[in-house]
């Protein structure tokens, strides 16, 4: 079941520089984490492991602290999921380096870098000036001699500033070198709508990234997924832009001790149901499953799946659950011109035509900057209430 | 072949006075000759280096042939162009070969080197050949990028080139992040990160000072300056032209960018100073004969004699062939043979790379991502692999 990483040997083929110090990790094996009944028969050099496999992809559900001292695993937030993940990385390769404003001394602006720089120095966990082009675009030049870089833009919406070195260095060079250079970043940042941040500090960024070619996109939205994607990210020998949300950094949650890996392109089945296939990402698989606690009260049974996969989509699990469900509602915050919603939309509609009993409905944010107001905030962004309307308007 | 200790006569059929210029490059001796480059350097916070050059007679005749084999390539591309082999952007480098020339005596293979897109010499120059080159303006196969980057997108990673880049000033960066990882990895080598006049006025210039600077990294910043962005005049463009002052902290050395002595001095004079002081700025003062790319004409916005008037007095070619005319390092039918024979070369490289094959059209989906730990395209129904993007 599970699969192995082959990139482990690649990857100590692509460093360029001779005479450096720097130890390049074992290839020893380490399980990937798929869900179950997937059977890949491809180029991928299985070695199986059965030891250590994690076979649960579904997050925990968080747990009262009476029966917590005798659960496997640790309890942690989101925030220091990522940065388990991160340092876990950093210990495993030397080549894996931060790049970020305020990463290093202050310790990130949301703590996920904190203590990094004490533990690795300055030069490995580096300060930044508040330069975005240029440093996204020095850690893509790094990428190129052999360096694995994490660049951490302090809010998504920065990056903006880094577009061109994103989309045209990041993206490009491994195909118009013609093979010559792989660019192993990961871009990674909150984004999102949070609590009264303001238009300029609450954007979402996944829509404008998508058509780059040569990236991955993905999200994470509980502890365990990012701790998974953050590692799964960071040992990608292709740019990975990994979006995570503001809001999101204090949930808590367990998970096991044992080192997991999880994949990038896979959807995660939140809840498995029969009546309607609802699709989030992000902090929206939130609203999604309040709203699902109405519906299951009212005698609807959602199939919730977190697609976290951005770029490319997990057609697979979709897919299998469009043939189960015939009704597809996607929850995004995304805005609704040219969101991930719209892509998903097209996609499903071309793959899946025939399965479909009703056409997908697709909630998005409103197309206008994020106001700050409170009560304005809250109607810029798909509420449960809302997911609950759809949800029985498209079973009708 | 035969040795030849003796000059040849000239009563000798062509093809073996090629023989004899070709001989004379190998056998041409070592002995050190101290040249004068032809202006001083101007430094800012820093002592320039001394004027006086040390070379060779096989280092200058090397200088001769390289130089004339680039020219040769350039003007030949630019035929191409005409004939519609090469199409969409075509930025040609005839006028400043003595930067590519003058660094690479400097310099390692393990040093980088990074520019923008007028890249063709400064990519055979780092190891690629006439074939690569050739192929990939055709978009063949055989080109250096597999046909899928075209003119600007030239690079060589055994040889330390990394390119090629379209978009004005966004290599600077980048070549900050080559010198960084060579900082990281504490391998004593450096990095030349390569613009020019117009891309001077980039915000991202002065971000990837700031953090050289900061960092102490071993980044050389060569602004080539051939006076026209495109067919903007750097008067019009800067309000101070003197790029070599514009790094403020970080020091600054003019050099006479057509005379390839000058600037092999002035870049081993900075890599000895970035390993040790962290970034410095080269302003060569260089010039294109044609216009900014093979759209622009390149005399709208300057008159044709001042193109002539350059070419009668600077020319780097001509100012290395007086040079090893008047050292008597061989003759002037020498020198013109071996231009023959490099004409000759790229005749045969361009007749070879016009056979390479087109790309196929799978080669549409290969390189888009790594293979590894892995990008795979089920089909919708995820029954089998259909594809593993490579």
């Amino acid at each position: 079941m599970a699969a192995m990483l082959q990139s482990l040997g690649a990857a100590s083929a692509s460093v360029v520089s001779s005479d450096h110090s720097i130890k390049l990790p074992p290839a020893f094996s380490l399980p990937v984490v798929r869900s179950e009944a997937r059977s890949i028969s491809g180029p991928i050099n299985a070695t199986r492991k059965t030891g250590k496999l994690i076979t649960k992809a579904v997050a925990a559900k968080a747990e009262n602290p009476a029966s917590a001292a005798s659960k496997p695993g640790h309890e942690l937030l989101l925030f220091e999921a990522l940065r388990e993940g991160l340092e876990e990385e950093m210990g495993r390769d030397p080549r894996v380096c931060v790049f970020g404003e305020d990463v290093g001394h202050y310790g990130g602006s949301y703590k996920v870098t904190k203590d990094l720089a004490k533990k690795y120095g300055d030069l490995r966990v580096l300060d930044t000036p508040i330069a975005e082009n240029s440093f996204t675009g020095m850690a893509v030049g790094a990428a190129m001699t052999g360096l694995r870089p994490v660049v951490e833009g302090m809010n998504m919406g920065f990056l903006l500033l880094a577009f061109n070195q994103i989309s045209d260095n990041c993206g490009m060079l491994h195909y118009t070198s013609g093979g010559q250079f792989t660019i192993p970043t990961v871009i990674r940042g909150p984004g999102g709508v949070g609590r009264q941040l303001g238009a300029e500090h609450s954007q979402r960024l996944e829509s404008y990234f998508q058509s780059i070619p040569g990236i991955q996109l993905v999200a994470c939205s509980t502890p365990y997924n990012a701790k998974g994607l953050m590692k799964a990210a960071i040992r990608s020998e292709n740019p990975v832009v990994l979006f995570e949300h503001v809001l999101l950094y204090n949930l808590k949650e367990r998970i096991p001790d044992e080192e997991y890996v999880l994949s990038l392109e896979e959807a995660e089945m939140v809840r498995p149901g029969e009546h309607v296939t609802i699709l989030t990402y992000s902090r929206m698989r939130y609203h999604v499953m309040q709203a699902a606690k109405t519906l299951v009260n009212k005698g609807y049974d959602p199939e919730v799946i977190d697609i976290r996969s951005l770029k490319p989509f997990d057609l697979y699990t979709i897919g299998n659950s469009v043939k189960k469900t015939h009704r597809v509602l996607i929850v995004e915050e995304c805005m609704r011109t040219g969101g991930i919603g719209a892509s998903l939309t097209a996609a499903i509609n071309e793959n899946f035509h025939d399965y479909l009993d009703a056409p997908i409905v697709c909630l998005s944010s409103q197309d206008v900057p994020t106001p700050y107001a409170g009560t304005l905030e809250e109607w810029t962004v798909v509420q449960p209430p809302q997911i609950v309307a759809a949800v029985e308007k498209l079973c009708q | 072949m035969a040795q030849l200790t003796h000059r040849t006569p000239a009563v000798l059929k062509p093809i073996s006075a090629s023989f004899a210029a070709t001989r004379h490059l190998t056998t041409a001796s070592t002995t050190p000759i101290t040249v004068e480059t032809s202006l001083p350097f101007t430094g800012h916070n820093i002592d320039p280096p001394s004027r006086s050059v040390e070379t060779s007679p096989q280092e200058l005749l090397k200088f001769f042939r390289d130089m004339a084999l680039m020219r040769r390539m350039e003007i030949a591309a630019d035929s191409l162009y005409k004939a519609k082999l090469i199409r969409g952007f075509c930025h040609l480098y005839d006028g400043q070969e003595a930067v590519s020339i003058g660094m690479e005596a400097a310099i390692t293979k393990k040093d980088c080197i990074i520019t923008a897109y007028r890249d063709h010499c400064l990519f055979l120059g780092r190891g690629g050949t006439l074939l690569e080159t050739f192929a990939e303006l055709m978009g063949r196969k055989d080109g250096c990028s597999k046909g899928k980057g075209g003119s600007m997108h030239f690079y060589k990673k055994e040889g330390g080139f990394y390119g090629g880049h379209g978009i004005v000033g966004a290599q600077i960066p980048l070549g900050c992040g080559l010198a960084f990882a060579q900082k990281y990895s504490k391998d004593e080598n450096v990095t030349f990160a390569m613009y020019g006049d117009g891309a001077a006025n980039q915000g991202q210039l002065f971000e990837a000072l700031n953090m050289a600077a900061l960092w102490d990294l071993p980044a050389i910043f060569v602004c080539e300056n051939n006076h026209y962005g495109m067919g903007t005049a750097e008067w019009r463009a800067a309000k101070s032209p003197a790029y070599y002052k514009r790094g403020d902290y970080a020091p600054g050395l003019k050099v006479d960018g057509m005379d390839a002595l000058a600037v092999k001095q002035a870049c081993k004079f900075a890599k000895e100073h970035a390993l040790k002081n962290g970034p410095i700025i080269l302003e060569m003062d260089t010039y294109r004969y044609h216009g900014h790319s093979m759209s622009d004409p390149g005399s709208t916005y300057r008159t044709r004699d001042e193109i002539s008037g350059v070419r009668q007095e600077r020319d780097p070619i001509e100012r290395i062939r007086k040079l090893v005319l008047s050292h008597d390092l061989a003759t002037e039918k020498e020198l013109k043979d071996t231009e023959k024979e490099v004409r000759k070369e790229v005749d045969d490289a361009i007749a070879k790379a016009k056979e390479s094959p087109h790309p196929d059209p799978s080669d549409l989906f290969t390189n888009v991502y790594v293979k590894g730990m892995g990008v795979e395209s089920f089909g919708a129904d995820r029954k089998e692999l259909r594809a593993v993007l490579p």
